[in-house]
């Protein structure tokens, strides 16, 4: 076919238009990811394993891990719920709660650390409140939960939304007029239909809260063995000029985050939902 | 139909025996406790997770003082970073206004070896941690980089330059308007197109009359988001960039360094413009999205 605007069959002047883009995206993308690769893997296996051994980067990576996965899991049991209320029931204000869940998208991560090291700094009522409590929340572990969950708020929210408006309320009445009890209405009715979109979503913020750095700088105050998280941990190795753990810990974070996105993917083309 | 006359005759009340009746009101009973219960819970949670910070920065930014704030952002060095922030999300836009478009119909309306792997590399700036974005760059364009020799001949300089910074921004932004479009595409299939084809109308016709037109809105949607992105960008831009006062600062680097300088009233004041423009840019977003849904 000849006018091939919209067609599986392009003409020449589409042809090199697409050669361009294919250049753009991989040069863009793949070339810096190929860099790092290369980097990394310069002096071996070995050696990068070795460079993973320092206890501060070590540390760092347990860390990262642990608090992500925590925020995740808050988020798969917060964000169901907050998405079952939205969906369901009124609650007070719920037109503005409704449009402020995606701000977190849109408000810079840098500007979050900083709401939060205000919100609960010592300078804070709330602060003061926790400290009195011998709970410290800015410069210790809770900031850092404290920041993710924030920047990762909205992913469960939107993805498991959609799926609960879409169940038929037919199924629903079925079941409670065979005289199943609430719970088991849940277990039976919603729960299979949501599982897939809250686990997808659950994946994507914990690759999300992975690779944070913005949003943590500020609020963690990056303590040795306590609060220096994997992606500062990569930054303050850049700044002093040591490349190699930098790398090192990277490659390993990263494929993690890729693991984890490819396993978002695959789950939510199943489902045929779309990408968060 | 069997099925049918038998769902019938359960709703029927005549068949449902004394004992259901009694578990359905314990159901509702159940049901009130537990919305009450998760209600509480899910309000406390965008309370404490959500609100409470912004009330936070909003009542810190009076407590400094909105005058104190409006003059730290009046000096000479905020200002720079402010429009540096925002010549960085214009050309973005730009850029990704144009290639967005231009790699969703290459990615959906094309057949070629390597489809896939394009598609899922537009994807990955979204899975991957901006610090490590910024080291990928470095390792490509920095000291000992691959492609270093190559910019040096030409006398380029990348790193703690403009170039670095733009290049950080367009990583990071690359998927928004081109994800949004290609959901679009995929909607609506190509039989529009195909009419007007047969009607005699030529490609550049068919693009501008009847593609550009069923894709405003996702275009649009990409576009807004991809604004909202660059200009809050912060790790790559970090890295790449190294904030220097005057010349590689950001919007955003700018509150970073403030805060470590601890000129509270130009870290809150700067703090302040980036959120007041994201709530902005969101409330636009939700309000295009109706527009969507609703023509």
């Amino acid at each position: 076919m000849k006018h091939a605007a919209y067609a599986l069959t392009p003409n020449r002047g589409e042809r090199m238009l697409r050669h361009a883009v294919v250049l753009y995206i991989w040069a863009l993308v793949a070339l810096p990811l190929v860099a790092l690769l290369r980097f990394g893997l310069r002096e071996g296996l070995v050696a990068l394993a070795e460079a993973l051994r320092s206890p501060v980067a070590l540390s760092a990576i347990w860390l990262t891990l642990w608090t992500s996965t925590l925020v995740a899991l808050i988020n798969m049991l917060l964000g169901t719920a907050t998405a079952w209320a939205l969906v369901r029931y009124r609650l007070p204000g719920k037109t503005l709660l409704a449009a402020l869940i995606d701000l977190p998208l849109a408000i810079p991560t840098l500007v979050t650390g900083l709401m939060i090291a205000v919100l609960y700094g010592p300078l804070s009522a709330a602060g003061r409140m926790f400290e009195a409590h011998g709970i410290q929340i800015v410069f210790a572990q809770p900031g850092i939960v404290l920041a993710l969950l924030f920047v990762t708020l909205p992913f469960v929210i939107r993805a498991v939304e959609p799926v609960l408006m879409e169940i038929d309320k037919s199924e629903e009445e079925a079941a409670k007029i065979l005289g199943a009890s609430a719970i088991r209405v849940f277990r039976t009715v919603f729960l299979p239909s949501i599982a897939p979109a809250v686990l997808s979503s659950g994946i994507r913020s914990l690759g999300r809260a992975l690779g944070e750095f913005g949003a943590i700088v500020i609020v963690a105050g990056n303590i040795p063995f306590r609060t220096l998280t994997a992606p500062v941990y990569v930054f303050g190795e850049i700044e002093s000029g040591t490349p190699r753990t930098a790398a090192a810990v990277s490659l390993l974070l990263l494929t993690i985050a890729l693991g984890l996105h490819a396993a978002a993917h695959a789950i939510e083309r199943r489902i045929g939902a779309r990408d968060a | 139909m069997l099925e049918h006359a038998h769902s019938r005759a359960a709703v029927a009340p005549t068949t449902i025996p004394a004992s259901a009746l009694h578990a359905d009101a314990r159901t509702a009973a159940w049901e009130g406790i537990a919305r009450a219960a998760i209600s509480g819970v899910v309000l406390l949670y965008l309370a404490t997770v959500l609100v409470a910070p912004l009330v936070a920065l909003a009542s810190e930014l009076t407590r400094v003082g909105l005058r104190a704030a409006l003059n730290a952002l009046l000096q000479p060095n905020a200002l720079f970073a402010l429009r540096m922030s925002l010549v960085l999300a214009a050309i973005a836009v730009t850029v990704n206004a144009v290639l967005g478009t231009l790699g969703a119909l290459v990615i959906v309306r094309h057949r070629f070896i390597g489809r896939a792997w394009l598609s899922a590399l537009a994807d990955l700036p979204l899975a991957i941690s901006p610090v490590m974005i910024g080291l990928s760059f470095l390792l490509l364009l920095g000291r000992e980089g691959w492609l270093t020799p190559l910019f040096d001949h030409f006398g380029i300089k990348i790193m703690f330059a403009f170039p670095g910074l733009l290049i950080a921004t367009l990583f990071v932004a690359l998927p928004y308007t081109l994800r949004e479009i290609v959901y679009v595409l995929e909607e609506i299939g190509t039989s529009e197109e195909e009419a007007a084809a047969t009607l005699g109308a030529s490609p550049w016709q068919i693009f501008w009359r009847v593609t550009l037109p069923n894709i405003r809105f996702g275009l649009a949607y990409g576009v807004l988001m991809t604004l909202s992105r660059s200009l809050g960008e912060f790790g790559a831009v970090l890295v790449l960039g190294g904030s220097i006062s005057g010349q590689t600062q950001t919007a955003t680097t700018f509150i970073h360094d403030a805060i470590e300088e601890r000129q509270s009233a130009g870290a809150y004041g700067m703090a302040a413009v980036l959120a007041f423009t994201s709530v902005a840019l969101l409330l636009t977003l939700s309000w295009a999205k109706r527009r969507r849904q609703a023509s």
